[in-house]
């Protein structure tokens, strides 16, 4: 662990304000390729797809980077990110009635 | 960062550990909390999703000016003040103060700059007549959901700005260690993080058909 950390204490060196920047400008690109996609006319489900993929990369980036979960042990991530999917995946399980509604109207 | 190097050198993370993760309780603390707190808004994009797959007229409300541009410029001030807030954090690690505080008061320009431009874009809606119950376009869920999930992220900012000027007064009278700044810090990031759904799930995908009347 204490090798960890002298590992660590290097990633904050000078040489990673520039890495630092760099996400920082590939997520406005990525946020200004979302607006683009706004207005270009795709199908709705290609363009949830599309917009929900960038957004995961997105949130993955400030995760690893500007949240530092990259240079966290790595049973902090097992812990964290199954918990999240986990449920979020049970959440998903209602989802499809939705699909139901929108064919025969909401129950009356 | 800095607080753990005695505990748990040898002792395996199967045994319990000393400390399982190697990082400070008050640190894995906020880690659990922002879990639980992504998946309350995880809930409520996903009922925003199921009303809205389940409805056959939801309003395409956003026009490109001023709502577009805005949200836009909004993004852009939360992503700007997340790399402020590295910068800070990395500062504070390296025992930086002044460069810290200066750091974390820029990260609280960006919060209140995002914030003042919500609040116009959200009275800009109700002046068209936007309401929880009502609009003027369709589905009325649709201002319930509008209005619960983007009040529900602005609680979470004026929570982080708040948070983030007590804490540097904290940290610069010297009362608070600088991991505060660090975890404060996750916050932060994640009150970002949440944003980068809210944005294109919200507005990208009702932007108003170009020609639409107002």
């Amino acid at each position: 662990m204490s090798g960890n950390h002298a590992s660590e204490q290097g990633e904050h060196h000078d040489g990673t304000t520039k890495w630092f920047m760099t996400v920082w400008v590939v997520l406005l690109v990525l946020t200004a390729v979302e607006v683009f996609l706004a207005y270009i006319h795709l199908p709705v489900g290609l363009m949830l797809t599309i917009l929900l993929g960038l957004s995961i990369a997105k949130a993955a980036m400030i995760i690893a980077y500007f949240m530092h979960l990259r240079y966290e042990r790595f049973s902090l991530v097992l812990t964290l990110i199954p918990m999240w999917m986990m449920c979020t995946l049970l959440m998903l399980v209602i989802f499809p009635d939705s699909f139901r509604i929108q064919e025969w109207g909401w129950p009356r | 960062m800095s607080t753990i190097e005695a505990d748990g050198v040898g002792t395996s993370v199967w045994d319990g550990g000393v400390s399982p993760f190697g990082i400070p309780s008050k640190k894995l603390s906020m880690w659990l909390f922002i879990i639980s707190d992504a998946l309350t808004f995880t809930a409520l994009l996903m009922a925003y999703s199921y009303l809205r797959v389940s409805s056959k007229d939801w309003p395409m409300a956003f026009h490109f000016y001023p709502s577009i541009v805005v949200s836009t410029v909004m993004t852009l001030f939360l992503l700007t003040s997340s790399i402020t807030m590295v910068f800070a954090v990395s500062a504070a690690q390296q025992g930086r103060m002044a460069a810290s505080f200066k750091w974390i008061w820029a990260t609280v320009g960006g919060g209140v700059a995002f914030l003042l431009l919500h609040a116009n874009e959200w009275r800009t809606l109700i002046d068209e007549g936007l309401r929880t119950n009502s609009n003027p376009w369709g589905n009325p869920l649709f201002g319930a959901t509008f209005f619960t999930i983007t009040g529900l992220h602005m609680l979470h900012v004026t929570i982080g700005v708040v948070a983030l000027i007590v804490i540097s007064l904290g940290y610069k009278s010297g009362k608070y260690p600088a991991d505060y700044v660090e975890i404060t810090g996750l916050y932060w990031h994640f009150v970002d993080l949440v944003w980068m759904f809210v944005f294109p799930l919200i507005y990208l995908l009702s932007v108003a058909p170009s020609g639409a009347a107002h």
